[in-house]
């Protein structure tokens, strides 16, 4: 088993912190990973892609992720750029942040309005909202590999106080609130 | 734990207690400075971290500790490596014992922070023992056995060693430690028996040396590097020994014992050729790799016993000599008498996956049986392959 996930943002919105968190949660739950950043120009706004790779054996590649099983879409706009279609498959799963269902056919979808929920619980820096740790929640969901309480423990052991806080009950609402049909 | 290739550097000097690091920021290899700083100002390392103005007086900085005994280290990458390069080749030629860790970058112009190993590679000729790592456990493993090396009485030369950029610099894997005590045990506090600066006997060093003494000193620099091998080989085995990991001396060979096709490769995406030469082998092509984990002193011996018997050997260059061809691939055709295909890839970052050596071995095979005399290879080029 070897499962690939690619993640899409913009610079300053947590991308690669998501994809290291994703990785570490999928260590913890028995299973070998490594996140990749992509780094190219980096600029608050800038589309930016971060990959972590999940084993069920010791990785040893470590090139760019190119046929993702799953592939997060931080910001809606960025479903017009062909790169974050590369590689997708009728098989890849797109998890969009977006309040409503994307018209994408041919293609399976979940959505989770990552802004909203990182804008209710504060996590918004220099008027950006900051999706890590609800992407990091959404995605764990629906690799099927990562329990909550996981989730719930890389994110206790980044942070304290009341920014774990906020960043546990973002985590928690992209868990339990992402959509897939 | 889960770590960066860079942290997983500054873990292994940490555990090295390295005592004197001078060092400038250059991306991708800041994270490895940083992270060595914060263990200073925590407390949680010993050393005296020295701010320097450039990689050139870091390199200075260094040669002057050791030269009074002390174990030094410094990393650098690409640019900074190469405005470095005059203090590499005086440690190298003076046989001061220093560890660097180099972030393999590609040099401007045009500007670029990507992968390449044409930096590491340039400095070559330095009297430098070069290592090439490939992956996060193997760049905090390496960074231990460095000084090990560096340090052995038979060697007294230092020890470079690289991390592709990004991939591994900046790639996050499981890391595990082997805990101050095994370090300590693995690596004893420097006796220092390659000082010779005293600070109560002042005099002068690195005088004039007349032709009538030179050829003797760079002999005994030849002689030292190419005793390291079986250095090499030795902290590498200890290494396995204390940690319970299996290590790679000289150079590490994957299912190359029935193979019809073998990829010499270096660095980081020896992985990638490895998941290739499987995918390969399940489609019935005998497929093999032979990592060179030690550049100088060069495995002549090891690697041709890898890859002599072979019938096709495709060399992975991420670098290039203008005028010559890869470096990697010249040498291997040099020193083990074999022809390999020589394949310049990578150039610049351009990512290198388990398609790309799987298409490349299949390439190789395809030119093996229809005698093809072109030996130089650009693979993945945008626009028409060019003739050569």
């Amino acid at each position: 088993m070897l499962l690939e996930i690619r993640l899409h943002g913009r610079g300053g919105q947590g991308i690669v912190t998501a994809a290291e968190m994703i990785a570490e949660a999928a260590i913890i739950e028995g299973f070998y990973a490594q996140s990749i950043p992509l780094f190219g120009a980096e600029r608050r706004g800038a589309p930016v892609s971060a990959s972590t790779r999940i084993s069920e054996s010791p990785i040893r590649r470590h090139s760019q992720v190119k046929e993702p099983h799953i592939v997060a879409v931080c910001d809606p706009l960025l479903l017009y750029m062909k790169e974050v279609f590369n590689g997708v498959t009728e098989g890849t799963l797109l998890v969009v942040n977006h309040k409503q269902e994307p018209q994408l056919e041919g293609f399976r979808v979940a959505i989770i309005d990552a802004t909203g929920i990182a804008v209710e619980n504060g996590l918004v820096s220099a008027g950006w909202a900051i999706l890590s740790t609800v992407i990091f929640g959404a995605v764990s969901k629906v690799t099927g590999l990562i329990k909550k309480g996981t989730v719930l423990g890389v994110i206790n052991s980044r942070w304290k106080g009341e920014v774990a806080e906020r960043n546990l009950r973002a985590a928690e609402s992209g868990y339990d609130g992402v959509k897939t049909w | 734990m889960f770590a960066t290739g860079n942290h997983a550097v500054a873990y292994g000097v940490k555990a090295a207690r390295a005592e004197v690091i001078a060092a400038y920021p250059i991306t991708p290899q800041t994270q490895i400075i940083e992270k060595l700083s914060e263990f200073i100002e925590k407390g949680e390392m010993g050393a005296k971290f020295l701010r320097v103005e450039s990689e050139h007086s870091a390199m200075a900085a260094c040669i002057g500790a050791s030269a009074c005994g002390a174990r030094a280290f410094t990393a650098t990458s690409s640019q900074g490596l190469l405005y470095m390069s005059e203090m590499v080749f005086w440690a190298g030629l003076g046989s001061f014992p220093v560890v660097m860790a180099v972030v393999t970058r590609t040099l401007a112009p045009p500007w670029s922070i990507w992968n390449e190993h044409t930096d590491i590679l340039s400095q070559r000729d330095a009297g430098w023992i070069t290592i090439m790592c490939g992956s996060v456990q193997e760049a905090y493993d390496t960074a231990i056995q460095a000084f090990r090396i560096a340090e052995d009485r038979r060697v007294r030369q230092p020890v470079m060693f690289g991390l592709d950029a990004f991939s591994l610099s900046h790639t996050s894997e499981r890391l595990d430690l082997i805990g101050q005590e095994g370090a300590d045990a693995y690596l004893p506090a420097p006796e220092g028996h390659w000082r010779v600066v005293d600070v109560q006997e002042p005099a002068t060093y690195g005088n004039l040396v007349g032709p009538e003494r030179m050829m003797e000193i760079r002999y005994s620099v030849k002689r030292r590097v190419d005793d390291s091998a079986g250095v090499i080989e030795e902290a590498a085995s200890e290494f396995s020994r204390i940690s319970g990991r299996a290590q790679t001396g000289l150079v590490e060979e994957y299912r190359t014992s029935d193979a019809e096709v073998i990829l010499a490769v270096v660095g980081a995406s020896s992985g990638d050729a490895k998941d290739a030469a499987d995918l390969l082998r399940d489609k019935g092509i005998r497929a093999g790799v032979a990592r060179l984990r030690v550049i100088r002193p060069f495995p002549a011996e090891r690697l041709g016993a890898a890859l002599r018997g072979c019938r096709t050997v495709a060399v992975v260059d991420m670098d290039y000599s203008f005028g010559y061809g890869g470096i990697i691939g010249r040498e291997v055709a040099s020193v083990t008498g074999i022809r390999p295909f020589n394949y310049i890839a990578g150039i610049g970052g351009r990512d290198l996956g388990v398609r790309d050596f799987a298409g490349i071995a299949r390439d190789a095979l395809r030119r093996g049986e229809s005698g093809d005399e072109r030996r130089e290879i650009w693979w993945g080029m945008k626009d028409s392959q060019p003739s050569l």
